[in-house]
């Protein structure tokens, strides 16, 4: 400590500084250690999450790829106990049902984002809301709504690939109207009114400038809510029932890769629990492909922006 | 760009471009956009009939009673709302500190060059499959637990009571772990985005009067994110709630209250999900009412996000990722 | 006022973790000495072989037109550089009989003693006015309130906000105008009792008034601490300062003093042509 040669009590501001100092010194270790052992904890839990995160990916690869053989890429879903088979039937159904939801969810979606991006009101931004709060809504409640609205209502009880679709594309439709929206907002205004300066009616500036314009953060969001839609199990095990046999018809009950891991996953059997596996690395590869994709070109777009 | 000479009348222009009017422009838009209210109140409406018999047989008190067996006509929720507010509890107490924590890693302690990769990668785990989680919960995590992790805890915290009966592998904690794996990509996307923007301005302000690296974190980083925090925080909670699949597969699914961590148990979608096939009469439509109750859950918990996050997610960040 | 007293003897080789704490502004001792100071991002310099002392209980002024590397400078004064992984500060930096960059030189116990106030206020938004006005000694381990209510209450008086904002301490740092939440920064770092105070372009967000009281303000301060200010407008230098420090950018795009001394000195009848050009207006 310092030693002074006279009183600096004298002097308030003298006093304090010598206080404060005093006091900051002593506590400096134990402030330092602290922020050690705090900055460490949370070093430690990066850690600790990275460990499951990796876990799983790590699994579902090992275990997976043996699954992976002709047989399993070209034949149907067999019963328990029988050798052989594989998802053909329920890779088709996945790729029916989500182009089925696509086909009908991107058009619908992006004139409800075009709509939401060129209003203000009220009840715009009721819808803005509604749709923010169903993106989150449980998805079994919306195989429900699949199941009273199409299987019982629509079909009169028959399930069918067409009800799955139905159910994975309200799970799909907000997200793209939110998406939409955001794209859509994003363009700048100046393109906008350079085109109504010019005489051009709203529907055509709509459909030459600013969803051209807006492709980039529209295309993240369609890939971003297919790869959701695909990755949904419950609202397709109340819809589509399954089927052991391939189907292209979509008014009939169908198979799909979720499906078919989920039942597969409580089996006792071993080659089923194989193959689920594979389903399993089937579907994770297919939504991260669609996942980073979707970040790769809106990236590359962007670029090409400039 | 299109201009507007000689257009015809009712706006239909000569040759191969037609260029609606903009009232009719107006007018489609406005009726798709009515075609989504119309969904979701098609939506609301419908389960709310078809859960209305259970109603009208059974009256309201049905769903806090305790008892579910349908063979003998007694239905009750009780177990089931227990059972996900357990699971999304038990979740929850493991992501928000484990969360927090990495995203701050994330976001202030990582070497700049890692952090835009391993965000990413974290980020990109919140787009994995909920039956991808369960059945590696089911066949890695379970037997691990059963055999490991479960006889540890008994061992050490026993004496809370919490951990009577079995080992089984399957039941409330182990669904709640999975569930914890399930939402932290979420918890730590949204709570880093939020966290490294809080202005660099305010950090060296902190760091100039003194302060240590994690006084600076805590005092005036953290603080500064709260409310979008809070907001991952919610949805976080609201994905848990309403999570199906990956708990089915490992919950054990009882229909009775869970008395330990260790028990078997159930949730309201896993017990829609595992009965829906066979139901019938009264029993399914006390299951379109345990949609209902849950419907009515999960709006209100991700309402609340929503008017929280609502500032974060506009900004295109990793939220609206996490979330979508 | 304080009266001018000889510095006072202090305990040599002491663990220099503990502070050695300076009287109250030894007026015309160098309280900061400045050796050949050279700070280089990647490589690059930035500002190079700064050397000049700043004096106790005086205001001196870092002037120069942009990129001349005062800012750079100033931070490099508390280690302000030591989180950016690519700078490197070399040459010596003395406070009192601390060296600042010695390694056994805690940069956090360095900051309590060497103040910053910033070109835009930034108070901490979700902290009261009093918890901001007390933030700085809270990090550094003052709990006692009888002391924080001291130190918050003197260093608002000198920032000349007491008046104003006494009767509404718990409300928040958002509530207070551009030029109040500056002294409401100003105050931040007061009440710490630092012995130097740093201050970048502290008025150039603000508007001519709020300008005109701060500077003002730190016309008083100095009795208090001593203070160095970069500024960027002449006039201020001229109004303001005792000394000034006139640096330049070089033909290797690197910060160089280009003279030093008292104000009235350098502004009338400098020894550089290149200060005499710019004092004039001719650049800058």
């Amino acid at each position: 400590m310092t030693t002074l040669a006279f009183d600096a009590s004298a002097d308030p501001i003298l006093q304090r500084r010598t206080e404060i100092q005093r006091v900051a010194a002593a506590s400096l270790k134990r402030r330092k250690r602290s922020s050690r052992i705090a900055i460490g904890v949370c070093w430690a839990f990066l850690g600790i999450a990275i460990v499951p995160l990796v876990a799983v990916v790590a699994y579902v690869v090992v275990k997976g790829l043996p699954a992976w053989n002709v047989d399993f890429f070209t034949k149907s879903t067999v019963p328990e106990g029988i050798p052989g088979g594989g998802v053909w039937n329920a890779i088709v159904g996945t790729a029916e049902i989500g182009l089925i939801a696509t086909a009908v969810t991107v058009p619908v979606g992006l004139l409800c984002g075009l709509f939401l991006a060129e209003s203000d009101g009220r009840i715009a931004g009721a819808i803005r809301f509604t749709a923010d709060v169903m993106t989150g809504v449980p998805s079994i409640t919306i195989g429900i709504f699949g199941y009273i609205a199409i299987v019982i209502t629509v079909s009169g009880g028959h399930y069918s690939a067409l009800a799955g679709a139905f159910a994975i594309g309200i799970i799909m439709l907000p997200v793209i109207m939110r998406a939409g929206e955001t794209a859509i907002r994003g363009v700048p205004n100046h393109l906008n009114e350079a085109a109504l300066a010019l005489g051009a009616r709203n529907a055509t500036v709509a459909r030459r400038v600013v969803v051209p314009a807006a492709m980039p953060g529209i295309i993240t969001g369609v890939l971003l809510a297919v790869a959701r839609g695909l990755g949904e199990t419950a609202p397709l095990l109340l819809t589509i029932f399954g089927n052991q046999f391939l189907q292209w018809n979509p008014t009939k009950p169908m198979e799909a890769l979720p499906l078919v891991i989920y039942n597969y996953s409580s089996q006792p059997y071993a080659d089923l629990l194989q193959i689920a596996w594979g389903a399993a690395l089937l579907l994770m590869v297919v939504v991260l492909v669609l996942s980073i994709g979707s970040r790769v070109l809106a990236a590359v777009l962007q670029k090409e922006r400039r | 760009m299109t201009t507007d000479d000689n257009p015809l009348p009712g706006g239909a222009r000569r040759g191969s471009r037609f260029a609606l009017p903009n009232s009719a422009y107006r007018a489609i838009l406005g009726a798709v956009a009515a075609v989504f209210v119309g969904l979701v109140g098609w939506f609301l409406v419908s389960i709310v009939l078809k859960a209305q018999p259970a109603f009208s047989t059974l009256g309201f008190s049905w769903i806090v009673q305790k008892t579910w067996d349908p063979t003998h006509d007694k239905f009750g929720l009780l177990p089931f709302i227990l059972g996900t507010i357990e699971t999304t509890a038990i979740a929850l107490v493991l992501a928000v500190p484990i969360g927090l924590g990495t995203a701050l890693a994330l976001a202030y302690l990582v070497p700049h060059r890692l952090r835009a990769g391993l965000s990413t990668t974290v980020e990109l785990l919140a787009a994995v499959p909920s039956v991808v989680y369960g059945l590696w919960g089911l066949l890695v995590l379970a037997p691990l637990y059963r055999d490991y992790v479960e006889p540890f805890l008994t061992t050490v915290l026993g004496w809370t009571g919490l951990f009577d009966g079995t080992d089984q592998g399957v039941g409330l904690l182990l669904a709640g772990s999975i569930l914890f794996v399930m939402i932290l990509p979420t918890m730590v996307a949204i709570s880093r985005d939020v966290l490294a923007v809080v202005p660099n301005e305010q950090v060296e302000g902190a760091m100039a009067l003194g302060a240590t690296r994690w006084q600076v974190l805590r005092k005036v980083v953290v603080p500064g994110a709260r409310t979008g925090i809070l907001g991952g925080f919610t949805l976080a909670t609201g994905r848990a709630l309403g999570e199906t699949v990956a708990v089915a597969l490992v919950i054990g699914n009882s229909n009775y209250i869970a008395h330990s961590l260790k028990s078997p148990a159930a949730t309201l979608p896993s017990l829609i999900v595992n009965n829906f096939g066979e139901a019938t009469g009264t029993e399914l439509s006390a299951l379109f009412g345990a949609g209902l109750v849950l419907l009515v859950i999960g709006v209100g918990v991700n309402a609340l996000a929503r008017v929280l996050v609502r500032n974060v997610a506009s900004t295109g960040g990793a939220a609206s990722v996490a979330v979508a | 006022m304080i009266e001018p007293t000889t510095p006072p003897p202090v305990a040599e080789g002491v663990a220099l973790d503990t502070a050695q704490v300076l009287l109250d502004p030894p007026l015309g001792e160098p309280v900061m000495s400045l050796r050949d100071v050279t700070v280089a991002f990647a490589g690059r310099n930035a500002v190079r072989d700064v050397s000049f002392d700043v004096n106790g209980g005086e205001i001196t002024a870092l002037i120069g037109p942009s990129g001349s590397g005062k800012t750079t400078l100033l931070r490099a004064l508390n280690r302000m550089h030591d989180t950016v992984r690519t700078a490197s500060v070399t040459g010596s930096v003395m406070l009192g009989e601390t060296d600042v960059y010695a390694g056994s030189t805690d940069p956090t116990l360095l900051r309590s003693r060497v103040g910053m106030v910033f070109q835009r206020p930034n108070p901490f938004p979700t902290m009261s006015i009093y918890e901001n006005t007390v933030a700085g000694l809270r990090f550094n381990g003052v709990r006692k309130k009888p002391l924080l209510d001291e130190a918050a209450e003197s260093a608002l008086v000198a920032a000349a906000l007491w008046d104003s904002v006494r009767d509404r301490l718990k409300a928040h740092a958002s509530t207070l105008s551009g030029g109040e939440q500056q002294r409401l920064c100003i105050a931040r770092a007061l009440a710490v009792e630092p012995e130097v105070l740093l201050m970048d372009e502290p008025t150039s967000a603000l508007d001519p008034i709020a300008t005109k009281r701060i500077e003002e303000l730190v016309g008083e301060l100095k009795h208090r601490v001593t203070i160095v200010i970069v500024t960027h407008n002449m006039q201020q230098a001229m109004r303001v300062s005792d000394r000034c420090a006139f640096l330049l950018m070089g033909d290797d795009k690197a910060g160089e003093l280009i003279e030093f001394g008292p104000t009235a000195r350098l502004f009338s009848e400098p020894s550089d042509q290149r200060t005499l050009d710019y004092v004039n207006g001719r650049f800058g």
